[in-house]
């Protein structure tokens, strides 16, 4: 049976649209947000209200930077009233397997080195932080992300072209390692792109050796983000927004499913708690 | 206890089987009678060929061994008690997905 996806979009209507044959495979669903797989192609149903111009602006950079993120295969389109794209199928990062530190360090930086391709909209990392904070609800914990976040100030911006949302989901295996999901890719500050590892490095949550391979990969492949003889003058700023930004998320979730906090996103919360504790005490940056 | 320097709260951490205390707010350690010696006795062990006994006296900040740099606000070191089991419950939530 074809039931209704997020939104009402039906597999039956994406297996057409991109050309496929059988019922499609749901694989994975993220809110109204829908990724089936076709054969040999995934589609992927973009959230309500996504901006298609935008977005057709971000597949075109994924066309143009062959080598570093999967190059689209269909769209974006409109299905039943739906933004759609589809692209080649790959492996992801399996989680309990060898971790591709080194991998997704050269790709990071081969990324941040790239011309940026003709006009391409600003990246979205710190609108993501933006709104999960707007999502938090009234909840124990709340407070104290809301204050982390107060600490925040204004985004520096930039001129690189980053990936917006990058974590291992966003690697997968398709001749070779390939960055996936274009939908906050844009030009920004690159060190936005190391900031969830950082984060997690920071909040004692990924281990030293893993944080330390991947930003050694990636200065040893001329990315620009940071600096190697003080990587958290650029670093500090962004990791500190992650840090917020999964707190917020994690305290969302639970709340939605009727869950406690795992261990690690109490980590999450605590960091939160000496951020605030820092800057009432006059500031601990970098 | 308190740190003796800016009053922040300092936290116990096991280090090779040795107590030590650090602050939350500047990231000072405190050592009690004998712990640096016996500290440095435990490196001096693990590494190899033991290098020649410290003949400067003790510094006053003491650093951890090649743990990558942490902002001010880190965690505490990862091989202390209370982080030390987080990294594997959780973290592929955090860092596999949006």
């Amino acid at each position: 049976m074809d039931e209704g996806l997020g939104g009402g979009v039906r597999r039956r209507e994406l297996v057409e649209w991109v050309g496929g044959s059988g019922e499609g495979e749901v694989l994975a669903v993220r809110g109204d947000v829908v990724v089936v797989k076709v054969g040999d192609v995934v589609v992927k149903v973009h959230e309500v209200g996504t901006d298609v111009d935008g977005l057709a602006a971000r597949v075109r950079v994924a066309a143009a930077v062959g080598g570093l993120l999967l190059p689209p295969v269909l769209g974006p389109a409109v299905v039943r009233g739906r933004v759609v794209t589809a692209w080649p199928l790959g492996t992801p990062v399996s989680s309990d397997g060898a971790l591709p530190m080194e991998e997704a360090g050269r790709l990071l930086a081969a990324l941040h080195r790239v011309r940026v391709p003709g006009p391409v909209p600003p990246a979205r990392a710190w609108s993501r932080v933006e709104r999960a904070v707007r999502d938090v609800p009234d909840v124990v914990g709340a407070d104290v992300v809301l204050r982390a976040f107060a600490t925040l100030g204004p985004d520096r911006g930039g001129d690189v072209l980053v990936h917006g949302d990058w974590h291992l989901g966003q690697l997968v295996w398709r001749d070779g390692w390939r960055l996936i999901d274009v939908d906050d890719i844009g030009v920004g500050d690159p060190a936005w792109d190391l900031a969830r590892p950082a984060a997690l490095f920071a909040a004692g949550v990924l281990e030293p050796g893993v944080w330390s391979r991947l930003l050694d990969a990636y200065l040893d492949a001329g990315g620009v983000a940071v600096r190697r003889d003080d990587p958290w003058e650029g670093l500090e700023r962004p990791a500190r927004a992650l840090v917020v930004q999964m707190a917020a998320r994690a305290l969302t979730a639970a709340e939605r499913d009727g869950k406690a906090l795992t261990e690690a996103q109490g980590a999450l919360l605590d960091a939160c708690g000496r951020i605030v504790a820092g800057w009432a005490g006059g500031g601990l940056g970098g | 206890m308190q740190c003796p320097k800016c009053h922040g709260n300092m936290r116990t951490f096991d280090r090779m089987g040795v107590h030590i205390e650090q602050c939350d707010g500047c990231r000072g350690v405190f050592l009690d009678y004998g712990e640096l010696e016996a500290i440095t006795r435990l490196e001096t062990q693990m590494a190899a060929p033991p290098p020649p006994p410290p003949v400067a006296p003790p510094p006053a900040q003491v650093h951890y061994v090649q743990q990558p740099v942490q902002p001010g606000w880190g965690a505490a070191p990862h091989y202390g008690h209370g982080y030390h089991h987080r990294k594997h419950n959780g973290l592929s939530g955090l860092f596999f997905s949006s």
